[in-house]
């Protein structure tokens, strides 16, 4: 029944491995920041959400050891991040490169969800609102990274395009050209 | 043949225009049309913005105010039509007769479309919309065969556009009575197919259930496809059997079929899909915009590469290639 079905890239193992024993709270710090970045960069985002951005959304990568709670907050989002089950209103679950393809537009999410690849449970209209809010924001996580980089912005530009063609995840949004 | 595609958000609009729709079509975000799902459609400045980035690359927008207006209600649904003009839109597409009636007496300027909502699926039809409402082309239901579409068009000056990728409906064109009964709410009223505030998923150690008001209306192994949340594609057991009862979980998929459907006299191909995302309108269009490339240079037909975005991971050509009746 798979036969049809995009063939995500798994997260490596060992760097995966090595998030067991790195300590959380300056990557969640880091995260944060990041978030608010997106958000104050990303208004109308918040605006598609509407009432559902005052729901906690579960994140969960499946092929990390962590789990992110992501409360949007209504512009002003806050982010935590653990090694246990978090709970939330609304979980969404599947491969780092899902989630992040699905950021970047490269991946369909019903696409995804039929397939398997992705899970969701909880307010499904909560997720289906987060979904539409972010395929419409056009985010770009490795633009916005690279901007928050100042001076090492080329150095992180170079870390990231050279991630991205090793492991096949969409770190950054592919701007398409007309075709015709 | 022109390719009608469509966009849920603006992102989606410009993603569809930049992959060569030649039209899009969208909505307000509210209640006047027919994909009324949370986080999706257009507010009135972002529509106005759409329709400049469409016109600016050379493509068409046409606005669906194809919801059936409520009684007492039908202001919203005047201003919708109101506004779609004031934006610039090409087009609106209607299925009320109410508000056809007034969209030809008060914006006789404004093309109107018959939305397949309205299920018009004879030349005589066609023909009573264009001359009462001034109709320029109607969206045929997908009930109809390749002759049966012929047959029409050999009868009538009116435009027809069908549909060749997407979801599809057993009922008449989304006057469906199960997902009203399971939540209350209705796809021609409220402009809600199977609300999402009404779906559950389960996940119970890989074996997937999806309720819809409460009722569970599928369930499936590790292994197999996600379930559809709408009644009409739930696979139920009565007695010994377990199948799906009113329809399989297919999508619609007639790019093969592109070529009779121009013998046919078709205007236009509509792709389904307001809800999905920019990332499969982007594939879709694409991959459309090929096939009729294809076929007015006369070159064999592209291998479509769209399995993957449908329903269940199937596709049917549906009603096009009717084995029954």
């Amino acid at each position: 029944m798979h036969d049809h079905a995009v063939q995500l890239p798994v997260f490596p193992r060992l760097p995966a491995f090595a998030l067991r024993g790195l300590p959380l709270t300056p990557i969640a710090l880091a995260l944060g920041a990041f978030a608010r970045r997106l958000a104050a960069r990303h208004p109308s985002m918040f605006k598609r959400l509407g009432d559902y951005g005052t729901l906690r959304f579960v994140l969960d990568p499946t092929d990390l050891p962590v789990t992110l709670l992501l409360e949007p907050r209504a512009g002003n989002p806050r982010l935590r991040l653990s090694r246990k089950p978090l709970a939330g209103d609304a979980r969404i679950a599947g491969p780092l490169s899902g989630l992040l393809g699905m950021v970047h537009g490269a991946y369909d999410g019903d696409a995804l969800f039929f397939s398997r690849d992705l899970v969701i449970e909880g307010d499904t209209a909560a997720v289906l609102a987060l979904r539409n809010a972010i395929d419409d924001a056009e985010l770009d996580l490795a633009a916005e990274a690279e901007a928050m980089s100042g001076p090492f912005a080329p150095q992180v530009k170079r870390l990231i395009g050279l991630a991205e063609t090793k492991t096949g995840v969409a770190l950054s949004r592919h701007e398409e050209e007309p075709l015709w | 043949m022109e390719i009608v595609c469509p966009a849920g958000t603006p992102a989606s609009l410009r993603a569809a225009v930049k992959a060569g729709a030649h039209t899009v079509y969208c909505g307000f975000a509210d209640e006047t049309n027919a994909r009324n799902f949370p986080g999706l459609n257009f507010d009135r400045d972002e529509m106005r913005e759409g329709v400049k980035f469409a016109h600016d690359h050379g493509a068409k927008v046409l606005v669906a105010i194809n919801t059936y207006p409520r009684a007492g209600a039908e202001a919203i649904w005047h201003r919708a039509v109101a506004d779609a003009e004031k934006c610039g839109v090409d087009a609106v597409i209607l299925a009320d007769l109410g508000l056809l009636a007034y969209a030809a007496k008060h914006h006789p300027g404004l093309r109107r479309h018959l939305s397949v909502q309205a299920a018009a699926a004879n030349a005589d039809m066609l023909n009573f919309y264009a001359s009462e409402f001034g109709v320029k082309r109607v969206v045929l239901p997908r009930v109809l065969s390749v002759p049966e579409i012929a047959a029409i068009n050999a009868e009538t000056e009116v435009e027809t556009e069908v549909f060749v990728f997407g979801g599809l409906c057993v009922m008449a064109e989304g006057r469906c009575s199960l997902s009203s009964y399971a939540t209350g709410l209705s796809p021609n009223m409220n402009g809600v197919c199977s609300p999402a505030s009404h779906v559950e998923y389960h996940d119970d150690h890989g074996a997937l259930s999806a309720k819809l008001g409460g009722f569970t209306i599928h369930k499936v192994g590790a292994d197999e496809p996600a379930p559809y949340p709408t009644l009409c594609k739930g696979c139920f057991s009565a007695g010994d059997a377990t199948g799906h009862l009113f329809e399989d979980p297919v999508s619609l998929n007639a790019e093969k079929l592109i070529p009779q459907l121009a013998k046919a006299g078709v205007t236009a191909l509509k792709i389904e899909g307001r809800q999905r995302s920019r990332s499969y309108v982007a594939q879709v269009v694409r991959n459309f915009r090929a096939a009729v490339e294809a076929q007015a240079a006369g070159r064999p037909m592209p291998e479509g590469m769209l399995a993957q975005l449908t329903e269940g991971q199937a596709a049917t050509a549906g009603a096009y290639k009717k084995t029954w009746r």
